[in-house]
């Protein structure tokens, strides 16, 4: 067996964990702290918000170690590409990282991304010297002109964002895979472990989740199964499974049989 | 002096600049950031930005969220 293990890596920087996870929607920090130390992962996004002036003054940064985790921040709710753009240089210049990942919502009910005003958006950060990770859809033509305009990855959705869908369309997946040299990662739409698994399967860099996880009956259990199944996909996938077949095919010798 | 913090209306009684409004503001964040009037502000600069008068401020932090 190749024991060797393949690192993802993003921008300059190397994840031993090809799994990301998101902040949100945890019943307290704690819980937050908690939930990420198990799934093991080493990437961490947040969103970039308001201050609420005259409020309880705890942060999440409080209870993450920077020096454990890198932090992406996210522009997640932005719908233009300047709020987009001034989200990215706050969260840099409040020592967030320049790992960003760029979102342009283009409709509220399915938050599906804006991709022309995201590939705007993208190029104005790429030349500013951020490493972009931008938020897709999974159209094979959008991730090969965001990959030409130096995006640091790409994130096609598997299904809208917190619906827990699953992997909709594999066959898209594999043509971006197919199409873009920068790593792909799976970025919303995950429910369950065997989704996480079978997009690791497809051959994806690395996925990134946070309602799968956060919004299971018991988080901290999930962040285990995720970082799991995350793992035994990524294994399955370097260890090449079996081409499908219509017919059987016998696993046990034909000679020697006794014959009656 | 009158502000728009946060899209709120704020009366700032001393400051003058950035740095002495996030003083009288107690902003304890860990890592926050700010805009004046749409222009995001290097921490270097907040001591020598001046604020007037229905100036708009933005003071940003991380919060937890995902995707």
């Amino acid at each position: 067996m190749n024991t060797k293990k393949e690192f993802m890596k993003i921008g300059d920087k190397t994840f031993k964990s090809r799994l990301i996870v998101g902040t949100g929607k945890y019943k307290s920090f704690d819980e937050t702290r908690q939930a990420i130390e198990i799934s093991g992962a080493e990437m961490v996004t947040v969103a970039v918000r308001r201050i609420e002036l005259d409020k309880n003054k705890d942060s999440i940064l409080n209870h993450l170690d920077p020096k454990k985790y890198t932090f992406l921040p996210n522009t997640a709710g932005c719908y233009t590409l300047k709020e987009a753009v001034m989200t990215c240089e706050l969260a840099r210049e409040a020592g967030l990282g320049n790992i960003v990942k760029v979102e342009v919502i283009g409709d509220e009910k399915t938050l599906f991304p804006d991709n022309e005003a995201t590939l705007e958006a993208c190029k104005l950060l790429v030349k500013d010297g951020f490493h972009v990770l931008p938020y897709c859809t999974d159209d094979v033509v959008l991730c090969k002109k965001l990959e030409d305009i130096g995006c640091a990855a790409v994130m096609p959705l598997a299904a809208p964002i917190g619906s827990g869908l699953g992997i909709r369309n594999p066959y898209n997946l594999k043509l971006i895979l197919e199409a873009v040299k920068v790593p792909v990662i799976v970025d919303a739409g995950v429910g369950s472990a065997s989704d996480a698994s079978r997009a690791m399967e497809l051959g994806v860099s690395g996925i990134l989740m946070n309602t799968a996880i956060a919004g299971a009956k018991d988080p901290l259990k999930m962040a285990q199964a995720m970082k799991m199944a995350v793992e035994c996909g990524r294994l399955s996938y370097e260890a090449g499974r079996i081409p499908k077949k219509l017919y059987a095919s016998a696993s046990s010798p034909l000679d020697g049989l006794i014959e009656l | 002096m009158k502000l728009t913090i946060n899209g709120e209306n704020r009366e700032i009684l001393k400051s003058q600049n950035l740095e002495e409004l996030i003083r009288e503001l107690d902003i304890q964040a860990p890592n926050f950031a700010m805009a004046l009037n749409q222009q995001v502000v290097p921490k270097s600069k907040y001591a020598t930005t001046p604020i007037q008068d229905n100036d708009e401020v933005e003071i940003v932090h991380a919060v937890g969220g995902g995707i």
